[in-house]
């Protein structure tokens, strides 16, 4: 049987080392291997974003990231948003804004939601409408999904101000 | 009801299950891990339609890595019988057949073999070693291809069944059924215009974002045990237990977290196959279905060809009605053409009525519900005929079905006759709203109206209520929650015992825990879940008054509880002080609740939509969407508003872009998240939503229900939004960018 | 997926021996790409060589003279994310951050999208509009040739054995020159190009010195509308010599039946496209210097 591959990378600020085949995803890593099955696979080919991870302060799709590919990297997950006992404004928002209903893009928005905030933060619904196209609900239509990402970029603005 | 003042129905807590969604700590079916756990993968048909020869698995079991394949054959031999599997009688065979292909191949997706191995890929490597012969038959892929004489026959014992009489005619027909209410030819005889006109609708999807999933342990005690994300456990346990020949109680299910359903989860297709899987295996083996399998081997909901023909009289009084309704079943009898015959004139109060509706098979995935299913097809049907007769009759959109509005006391073509409804009050809201009237101005842009029903479901529910010593309870119940359903149902138990929500501590449990729960669907699961809650809570409130009594050395009669405090003469005692008390007073307070409620009452519901159109490329743009619908009483209003957006956006997807797009030889060519068109957040606007609350005397809050009615009206009121600006009628869904452009060239030629 | 083999070089060297060892390797950029088709059994491969350690495929450097040295490997968000880019060439910028959506973006390059070579890619009309090079090293050292003559057949390049592309070069802009790439998808993100113009005027006195035009998913491969070219070069810039402009993209136009449209509607939307493109681009090339 051919060898698998050590991988050492960075994941929610900590260090982690695991094996895996080339040929598995970094979804699959952090799902099967990792035990961090807080991100999602929806359609493993790009088009949904339910499996939505930050590297390297990229969002992307970790359905078409190799495990392989993160040697060396910084990876966030959902399970890397709160901080500590402490959510995220980002998921008090979406809880009070009714934001989900069966949660499984959840994850996926949330991740891609806070990297938007992170560089811009005071986005217009355009913004986040664009910003949030790779990611797919079915449940919600948007609507509070949108006024929830707003209401996180109030809540982060009276937090610095 | 909807004027009483409650303390919890009617607000807006978070949601118990939040925390642990909104973190990607919550467990859905595809998260679990157990120890020895192999991986199944699920070989399927390439064709649409062809005789299964020969299956040799030989070459996958040798496979390293491979611990078990399985086909059809590895069902138990049992007789062929009919079955009854919560949608009426069907023969086993083809119950089995959608799980595992018995002699046939009835479409590209049919499940045919299964394979578990100690790895994904290895499975799916192995897969592809399976060697099946298959003798390639023709296809027929819509209802009138199928209905044709010497058309390709799916099932040579199918024989169609024609108002309620078996025919013994073999033919893809399984069932045609007529309702007929007064004299249909003396109402179009009365009427001053009549427009009648065909429309055709391409399949569709469900489209929830995880898909099937499903772990199965046949334990050496001889129990199943299957974990799963299903919209109802209990119908997997009947389902997965009739399949496998054993007896109900030896196969447990619980339900995992639900990504989406919609309908769509609520047939049973890997449980069975994973269960088989264990028991060769004597291992847990975990099945979870890739994106291309949702699209080709599960339920979609049916395409249609339809004729709607309304007959008037100049004044806007509608004199008769007829419609036809032939549905693709997909490979197995049982199109949802049922409801849709139910709900085709269900918002209209009309003397003359006749609805044909025929149930045929075709060489496509067996199909199953979704949200409201069968009533999209009608009402994109009714709505645009009606659209045209205001026109031509010179009467506003709205104002013509307020003159034929369905009220309490109007009796449907299909036999019931209306309690108290919502109608006029949501044609009369979506009238005053604001968007109504706002000027559209602009070319190439138009409004459109429509209106839908959805007539809603009992069913059965069991709860259980105990309460802590502090004064929180906890609350057992069975209905999956899909959409925020363990939070609304908390509440209404909540509001009974006059406790916050947040004191309240629901938890959804398997089928070995809770009395039997059917499923959570049919805009039931608030409606019937809540309400055996309440009579859980009731049971809670006998017991406790009579442990205040206790204390209190008086009658239980003269206890009353009212906002969470009890009294008797001028003595009281909070709900959580009593609690606190109930180990001295006797012992444990367990209140349960068992329901199978009759008094479901139905939904209406309507859109005003605003669209621009591009006149060179046929693209439409949503620009303003208003939602109005008759929820009864909503118990949490933000999640009665979501399921309201969810509902639309999933019409605005149905009326624009998605399809099954089919080869002519019967393969979905667009089986991914790219082609099968579902709308991003750039592709809709805010929607704006209207409750309505004309409460339903069934129940003790007043619920409706909500879930379905919304994605009924949408491509309707889009169509006639399409037809103002740019003054082409679409009869054919979805209305994409080259479908409306042929339209406009046709016109301009 | 079958199993595959993994290597990550460092140069441009390593991967040529890789490529030359393994003739059946697959390179690896954003993956985009190249995952899906490999589950799909679409691809197969037994090494994937991800070549995002090679600086040279790295580099997104312009110059004034020689123009913009996009690297083979750099993600389309580099791309819109650049000051110098979004400046010089709005137009690639557009681009960039049209292809997929934002997590695509994050690792999607457009040299993977040109290697891809499919009919419908986004950045190619544009990149030949531009008139960009594609620079490919292989076994007998570097080699340039123009972008049109980049794809031979849909999902098919120039590419031989041992062979990879390193870096696209666009020519410095042109005093009074505008681009613009506009595409048709029926959603408004995330769609594969139901057709596509991409365009390049340079003025002279309300006349044309140049218009190139190319168009996406109407041929087997990208499409250099070279006629264009010499019909435009010397007429004066009106509504009659645009649309003639749009005529001549439609005629050029070889689109076939699929399910993202029609043969018909595709040859439409050709004129269509190709006129606001122009229109587009003649407005930014009055704005230039």
């Amino acid at each position: 049987m051919p060898a698998k591959v050590r991988v050492q990378t960075t994941i929610n600020g900590e260090q982690t080392e695991f094996l895996c085949e080339p040929r598995q995803s970094l979804l699959e890593c952090l799902r099967d291997v990792l035990g961090l099955t807080g991100t999602k696979e929806g359609c493993n080919d790009g088009n949904c974003g339910a499996c939505t991870v930050m590297l390297d302060d990229r969002v992307v799709t970790s359905c078409l990231v190799l495990g392989v590919e993160a040697e060396g990297a910084q990876i966030t997950t959902i399970e890397g948003i709160a901080k500590g006992n402490e959510l995220d404004p980002l998921q008090r928002s979406f809880l009070e804004n009714a934001a989900l209903q069966c949660g499984i893009c959840t994850p996926g928005f949330i991740v891609a939601a806070k990297a938007l905030l992170d560089h811009e933060p005071n986005p217009t619904e355009d913004q986040i409408r664009l910003w949030l196209a790779n990611n797919l609900c079915r449940c919600t239509g948007y609507d509070k999904i949108i006024h929830a990402v707003q209401q996180a970029a109030a809540y982060s603005r009276e937090a610095r101000a | 009801m909807s004027t009483e003042q409650y303390t919890v129905v009617g607000t807006r807590p978070v949601r118990h299950d939040g925390v642990d969604k909104v973190t990607g700590r919550a467990q859905y079916g595809a998260d679990l891990q157990m120890a020895g756990l192999l991986y199944g993968y699920v070989l399927r048909s390439p064709h649409a339609h062809a005789r299964i020869k020969r299956i040799d698995t030989s070459k996958a079991e040798k496979f390293p890595g491979v611990k078990a394949v399985i086909t059809a054959a590895d069902f138990p031999p049992t007789p062929e019988r009919m079955v009854d599997l919560g949608e009426g009688d069907t023969p086993l065979s083809y119950a089995r057949g959608n799980v595992l292909a018995g002699a046939k191949a009835l479409y590209r997706g049919h499940a045919i073999a299964a394979v578990a191995a100690t790895s994904i890929h290895v499975a799916e490597e192995a897969a592809s070693l399976i060697e099946v012969d298959y003798e390639v038959l023709p296809a027929v892929l819509t209802a009138p291809e199928a209905m044709q004489d010497g058309a390709s026959i799916l099932h040579e014992d199918l024989r169609t069944k024609e108002f309620g009489e078996q025919t013994g005619r073999v033919s893809n027909v399984s069932e045609h059924f007529r309702h007929t209410m007064g004299d249909i030819a003396a109402g179009f005889a009365e009427a001053e215009v009549i427009i009648e006109r065909e429309f055709n609708t391409a399949t569709v999807h469900q489209g929830y974002i995880e898909p099937h999933n499903a772990t199965a342990l046949w334990n050496n005690d001889g129990r199943v045990l299957v974990w799963c994300s299903t919209q109802g456990a209990f119908v997997v346990r009947d389902v997965t237990a009739c399949l496998l020949d054993v007896p109900v109680s030896h196969v447990r299910v619980t339900p995992m977290e639900i990504g989406g359903g919609f309908g769509g989860k609520i047939p049973v297709y890997i449980e069975p196959v994973a269960a088989l899987l264990s028991k060769k295996t004597g291992k847990p083996v975990k099945i979870v279905m890739s994106r291309k399998d949702v699209f080709e081997g599960t339920g979609p909901t049916p395409g249609s060809y339809m004729k709607v023909k309304v007959g008037a009289r100049k004044d806007g009084r509608i004199t008769a009605a007829q419609a036809y309704l032939a549905y693709e079943a997909g490979a197995y009898p049982g199109a949802m053409v049922g409801p849709g015959a139910m709900c085709v004139f269900a918002a209209y109060d009309i003397a003359n009525v006749v609805i044909d509706g025929f149930d045929v098979v075709v060489n496509k995935p067996s199909t199953a519900a979704y949200r409201a299913p069968g009533a999209t097809n009608a009402a994109f049907a009714t709505e645009t005929v009606l659209d045209e007769i205001a026109e031509k009759l010179g009467i506003d959109p709205l104002d013509l079905r307020l003159k034929n509005a369905a009220k309490e006391g109007t009796r449907r073509a299909d036999g019931p006759k209306y309690r108290r409804v919502g109608c006029v009050e949501v044609l009369e809201a979506m009238k005053n709203h604001p968007h109504y009237s706002a000027p559209l101005g602009g070319p190439n842009r138009g409004r459109g109206v429509a209106i839908g029903f959805w007539f809603n479901v009992g069913l059965p529910s069991s709860c259980n209520i105990s309460v802590t010593a502090d004064g929180t309870v906890n609350l057992v119940e069975g209905s999956t929650d899909i959409g925020g359903t363990r939070t609304s149902i908390a509440m209404q138990a909540a509001e009974v015992l006059g406790i916050p929500a947040e004191a309240v501590r629901p938890t959804v449990v398997d089928t070995d825990s809770i009395g039997f729960t059917a499923v959570t669907g049919g805009s039931r699961t608030t409606f019937a879940t809540g309400w055996a809650a309440y009579e859980a809570a009731q049971d809670v409130v006998r017991q406790m008054k009579e442990r205040a009594a206790k204390l209190w050395e008086t009658d239980a009669a003269s206890v009353t509880l009212e906002r969470g405090v009890f009294r008797s003469g001028e003595k009281s005692m909070t709900f959580a002080e009593l609690a606190s008390k109930i180990d001295q007073t006797g012992g444990p307070v367990v209140g349960r609740g068992a329901v199978n409620p009759k008094g479901a009452g139905g939904s209406f519901s309507g859109n005003i939509v605003d669209v621009e159109v591009d006149p060179e490329t046929g693209k439409v743009t949503i620009l303003r969407f208003t939602a109005v619908q008759d929820v009864g009483k909503a118990i949490h209003p933000s999640y009665v508003e979501g399921q309201m957006q969810g509902g639309s956006a999933q019409g605005i997807g149905w009326a624009l872009n998605e399809e099954y797009y089919m080869s002519r030889d019967g393969s979905m060519m667009n089986s991914s998240l790219l082609d099968y068109r579902m709308p991003t957040a750039l592709d809709l606007p805010m929607i704006d939503t209207v409750i309505v609350e004309v409460p339903n005397p069934g129940h003790p809050f007043g619920v409706r229900g909500v879930g379905e009615a919304n994605i009924v009206p949408p491509p309707g009121a889009i169509a006639n939004a399409i037809y103002r600006a740019a003054g082409v009628r679409m009869r054919r869904l979805p209305m994409n960018p080259p479908a409306i452009m042929e339209a406009i060239w046709s016109q301009r030629d | 997926m079958k199993w595959f083999d993994y290597a990550a070089p460092a140069s441009v060297g390593e991967a040529v021996g890789l490529l030359t060892a393994h003739p059946n390797a697959r390179l690896l950029a954003g993956g985009t790409d190249l995952l899906v088709q490999l589950r799909s059994g679409r691809k197969e491969t037994d090494l994937v060589v991800d070549i995002k350690r090679i600086p040279e495929l790295n580099a997104l450097q312009y110059d004034a003279k020689a123009g913009l040295t996009l690297g083979a490997a750099v993600p389309c968000y580099r791309i819109y994310g650049d000051a110098t880019v979004a400046r010089h060439y709005p137009a690639l910028a557009e681009v960039a951050a049209l292809i997929g959506g934002t997590q695509i973006q994050g690792r999607a390059s457009i040299g993977g999208n040109l290697c891809n070579a499919a009919p419908s890619a986004d950045s190619v009309p544009l990149l030949i509009a531009l008139g960009a090079t594609c620079r490919i090293a292989g076994t007998k050292g570097t080699r340039e040739i123009p972008v049109e003559d980049f794809c031979t057949a849909p999902g098919r390049n120039v590419l031989q054995p041992g062979e990879l592309l390193v870096s696209l070069q666009i020519p410095a802009p042109k005093p009074n020159s505008g681009a613009r790439y506009l595409r048709f998808i029926p959603r408004n993100e995330m769609d594969i190009a139901v057709a596509g113009a991409g365009v390049e005027v340079v003025l002279e006195n309300g006349t044309f010195r140049s218009a190139r035009i190319a168009l996406a998913s109407v041929a087997p491969t990208p499409l250099f509308v070279r006629e264009a070219n010499q019909a435009l070069t010397g007429k004066p810039v009106n509504d009659s010599t645009i649309a003639a402009a749009a005529d001549a993209a439609r005629s050029a136009a070889k689109p076939i039946t699929d399910m993202r449209g029609t043969a018909d509607y595709r040859r439409h939307l050709c004129a269509v496209l190709t006129r606001r493109a122009l229109e587009t681009a003649i407005q930014r090339a009055r704005e230039s210097r």
